[in-house]
């Protein structure tokens, strides 16, 4: 089961989330990454077919800073390819526990479907 | 390119993030090797700018929308006030803008209106007169600018159904006049040239509306029979909804038969003309055509087309200069009233902006950026002038059946303006333009103010050089009330000049009444003799009457009789301006009935048959006019066909409206009209003078009239001072209206300075502490902002009055002689107006008076 929270009702309440919302959690749950870097990375997890625009890259962003789900962050991981104007984002508390209800939300979701034989029993 | 594409996301957005997805756009371009690639990038990167650009500009206005909903939440007696004053403005100014252009823009309801045009014939003194049927029948030969060309003359008759018989109003007309106006019957068929002909079946045409009260929208009344004055009419058909030709609330049309006799006398003018221009005629080209061809008629008929032109103008064009005046001052009383509430609403804002100029500088150092603020006050002036939009145009439509008595009767339109695309329209782009120009003023405020000055000085000072501006506001919002109020109170003693005029008659318990013969029933004077002996004298043996009488048409009512030249010397005269006189039957005792004093000989008697002389009773103003310093009894004079003799001089009275001078009168004894002569003539008004109420007498008028002749209607049932009244009805509407508007301004005006007043204590709370704790008594605190609102209302009064004065003389041809510099006016507006700034800045006054410098100072 999942662990209750004080803050259950406010991430519930944010769920469903939208599929670039989910995937730019995803894409910063290992590392702070800079917006292309973000693209990259969600292209790359899911062989390209998935390729975020820059308008929605970022409009993602701003709505998901003023959430609170991700923060803007002064380090700079890898000081050698890095540029001085780029900005780096990283997952909040609250971010990352949004993720993980959302990738839950979603495993009961394939847990049904596959009790009704709508999905292979294991991969 | 790229850079342009990021123009469409809003500046914070692309302040923010523009660079990097410029770059992020670059890798991506970099990394696509082929051209089909390239151009799949572009077309992706387009619509997702598109999408994503306006996601974003929704989202923010979501967060405006939502703030400004909890700031106006939190400030209830603002946000209602805006809502108001917007809603007073946007609703005067929708409502005027809704009636004028209905009256005066909008084309007229038939297709390709602006090629119709009235014709009618010009004498001197006599700019649009009828036409002569013959001069008619010449013209329409030879003129070749029309596509089709008609005329037709105002119907009244008389209905007789299953129930009461019933008078009807609308026209006869040639075929060609529904031709001309391109509009056809919804039912049936419209009128041909084979209806026009002497002889021919009559036919007639009933309006939708006759048709569904009086035979009950039954789809079978096409073919069916119905009696007109006695004669059997074959009904052809029902004519749309919105017909409302030659005017508002014509209920039938009858095909106009000349007969041969009707083509005899030049003189006898009563047809009105329509045409339709020819798609490559000019109305001025017709205007030189028929000129030129009244010039070649004056040639055959030297003597009775003398000095006869043809007028040719536009159907639009037939709204009197009058109603003209009257709807443009409307308009521009309302658009005075918006003025003021769009003062009122900066004022409000910028008194709101001082006030929250601490939260403004607060989000501008949080980060939020001037273009965020800006948009945030744009959707709160939006929203606050939207809902007063809203209100405002339901106001406005709620208030235009009022308005409809001001739609002249004259044109072919119906009574209630309709509201419609242009309208509403009209209503948004006024209410956006002044949302937008109006919220800008608070940031233009801000911008002047720098952020971390906001921050020092806290929300303490109110800012004195703001002050000016919203000073000058209040100034101009006392200014234009002033001149709504002198406009208000121009008319308003034009109004009472005009219920002062003595018609000449007594208005006080007459009855009077309309029983309008049918014809031929009654084409001889022997019926006629029948029916008026025996209504008069059963109606005088009714208890409470004093006397009874029939003339013509009465004074004053909506038929204003015919005129006919008068030849002194005995001899028949063609018509000029300064030889004609008005005609009318009279019964004996129609003077004493109406009080109208006889100065010379004496009243018409039963012995005044045909056989008799001819004889005349004229108005003093008919000797003064031909008679000069001459005895006029005894006198002989050629009028309306025949040698008459005047037996008796009676006093004038009004008779074409209060207002005009009274026109030489002709009163010929009714026993006098021949037989299938000047039909049009016979009397049929009926005056009952009585002793107590006049209404009274109404129902056994009524079984009188019936058990004389059943299919006789008995119409327009008022006393004479309803139809006196009837006279004034448009202009005390009018004055209504503006009065309305006027008050709506003074309140706006109080309200403007009371905002202004109550601010500049609340932002001065602490000096008035410190001028009292150092010894300044109450009086004085008082006397300050007394001082301050006096001064301002003083220098509204002033401007006021100046522009008053300007705009009055504009309006002079409504004041029927009032002086445009009347002092009456101007002083009690400019007292009003005072008095509404001294009640405006009471409070604000005792609550500076109730300032307690202790508390004051400790809180310092």
């Amino acid at each position: 089961m999942r662990e209750r929270n004080p803050n259950a009702d406010a991430i519930m309440a944010m769920l469903p989330l939208l599929p670039a919302t989910f995937h730019i959690l995803v894409a910063l749950a290992d590392e702070d990454r800079h917006g292309y870097a973000i693209i990259q990375d969600v292209a790359a997890r899911t062989d390209g077919s998935i390729r975020l625009s820059p308008g929605t890259l970022y409009r993602s962003i701003q709505r998901m800073l003023e959430d609170g789900l991700i923060v803007e962050t002064d380090e700079r991981p890898s000081p050698e390819d890095d540029d001085e104007r780029r900005r780096y984002y990283r997952l909040t508390t609250l971010g990352t526990a949004v993720a993980k209800a959302e990738a839950a939300r979603l495993m009961d979701l394939v847990r049904m479907a596959r009790a009704r034989g709508l999905a292979p029993r294991k991969v | 390119m790229y850079r342009w594409l990021l123009r469409l996301y809003p500046a914070s957005f692309r302040n923010e993030y523009g660079r990097e997805m410029a770059t992020a756009f670059a890798r991506e371009r970099r990394d696509t090797r082929t051209a089909l690639g390239m151009a799949a990038l572009w077309l992706r990167v387009i619509a997702d700018t598109c999408v994503n650009a306006a996601g974003i500009h929704w989202d923010i206005l979501r967060q405006d929308l939502r703030y400004t909903l909890r700031t106006l939440r939190r400030t209830p007696a603002f946000a209602l006030t805006a809502v108001t004053v917007v809603a007073l403005g946007i609703g005067a100014t929708t409502a005027a803008f809704s009636l004028a252009d209905f009256v005066l823009i909008r084309p007229l309801p038939f297709p390709e209106a602006d090629r119709l045009v009235r014709f009618s014939e010009e004498r001197p003194g006599f700019p649009r007169m009828e036409l002569a049927p013959s001069n008619y029948r010449d013209l329409k030969q030879m003129a070749t600018s029309f596509e089709a060309l008609g005329a037709y003359r105002g119907l009244s008759v008389n209905l007789v159904g299953a129930r009461q018989p019933l008078r009807l109003q609308g026209a006869a007309m040639t075929a060609d006049v529904l031709a001309a106006l391109a509009v056809r019957p919804m039912m049936g068929r419209p009128f041909t040239a084979a209806d026009d002909v002497a002889g021919a079946p009559a036919t007639a045409l009933v309006s939708y509306a006759l048709w569904q009260q009086e035979f009950g929208g039954d789809a079978s009344i096409v073919g069916r029979p119905v009696r007109l004055d006695g004669e059997v009419y074959t009904v052809i058909g029902v004519m749309p909804r919105d017909f409302n030709f030659p005017s508002r609330g014509a209920q039938l049309w009858t095909a106009m038969r000349f007969v041969p006799a009707d083509f005899v006398d030049r003189n006898n003018n009563y047809l009105q003309g329509i045409a339709r221009l020819r798609r490559d005629v000019s109305v001025d080209a017709a205007r030189t055509e028929m000129s030129m061809l009244a010039g070649r008629l004056q040639q055959p008929y030297p003597k009775e087309n003398e000095q006869t032109g043809v007028s040719v103008i536009r159907l639009r064009d037939g709204v009197s200069q009058q109603s003209r005046t009257l709807l443009v001052a409307l308009f521009g009383a309302a658009v005075c009233v918006l003025l003021i509430a769009c003062a009122n609403l900066t004022n409000l804002l910028l008194a709101r902006a001082i006030v929250r100029r601490r939260e403004m500088a607060v989000r501008i150092a949080l980060g939020a950026g001037r273009e965020r603020v800006l948009r945030q006050l744009l959707t709160e002036s939006l929203v606050v002038t939207g809902a007063g939009g809203v209100l405002g145009l339901a106001l406005a439509a709620a208030t235009l059946p009022i308005l409809s008595r001001l739609v002249p009767t004259a044109l072919p339109i119906a009574e209630t303006p309709s509201m419609d695309v242009r309208v509403v329209g009209f209503a948004m782009a006024l209410t956006m333009v002044t949302g937008v120009a109006f919220g800008i003023v608070p940031l233009l405020q801000h911008h002047r103010d720098r952020a971390s000055e906001g921050l020092r000085e806290g929300a303490r000072s109110g800012g004195s050089g703001r002050e000016g501006m919203r000073g000058a506001l209040v100034v101009a919002e006392i200014t234009a009330s002033v001149v709504l109020l002198v406009m208000c109170g121009l008319l308003l003693r034009a109004l009472w000049t005009i219920q002062a005029i003595d018609p000449g008659f007594r208005l006080e318990h007459t009855l009077t009444a309309r029983t309008s013969l049918p014809m031929p029933k009654y084409e001889t004077l022997g019926a006629r003799t029948g029916f008026y002996d025996g209504v008069l004298s059963e109606i005088r043996a009714l208890r409470g009457v004093s006397s009874a009488a029939y003339i013509s048409f009465l004074p004053l009512g909506d038929m204003r009789g015919g005129i006919f030249p008068v030849g002194i010397s005995g001899h028949v005269e063609s018509r000029r301006e300064d030889n004609v006189a008005f005609l009318r039957y009279v019964t004996p005792g129609f003077f004493q009935t109406l009080g109208i004093p006889i100065l010379q000989g004496r009243d018409v008697r039963d012995a005044d048959h045909l056989d008799g002389p001819p004889v005349a009773i004229v108005s003093a103003s008919f000797v003064t006019q031909f008679l000069p310093g001459q005895e006029a009894l005894g006198r002989r004079f050629n009028f309306a066909a025949a040698n008459r003799e005047i037996v008796g001089v009676v006093a004038d009275v009004k008779m074409r409206g209060l207002t005009r001078v009274s026109e030489p009168q002709v009163y010929i004894p009714h026993r006098q009209l021949p037989d299938r002569t000047y039909e049009w003539f016979a009397p049929k008004d009926l005056a009952v003078r009585a002793t107590g109420d006049p209404l009274a007498l109404v129902s056994a008028v009524r079984a009188i009239v019936q058990r004389a002749d059943a299919e006789v209607p008995l119409s327009d049932i008022q006393t004479l001072e309803q139809l006196v009244d009837g006279d004034l009805a448009s202009r005390v509407t009018q004055l209504r209206v503006l009065g309305a508007f006027a008050g709506v301004a003074l309140v706006l005006g109080g309200i403007g300075i009371h905002g202004l007043l109550a601010f500049a204590v609340s932002a001065r709370v602490r000096e008035i502490g410190i001028r009292m704790a150092l010894g300044a008594r109450r009086a004085d605190v008082v006397a300050m902002i007394a001082k301050r609102s006096l001064s301002l209302s003083a220098v509204g009064v002033g401007a006021g009055i100046v522009l008053a004065y300007t705009s009055g003389r504009w309006l002079q041809s409504l004041l029927v002689g009032v002086s445009p510099a009347d002092g009456m006016a101007f002083a009690v507006a400019a007292a009003l107006a005072a008095a509404t700034a001294i009640a405006g800045s009471l409070r604000p006054a005792l609550r500076a008076a109730r300032v307690d410098p202790v508390t004051v100072i400790r809180l310092e």
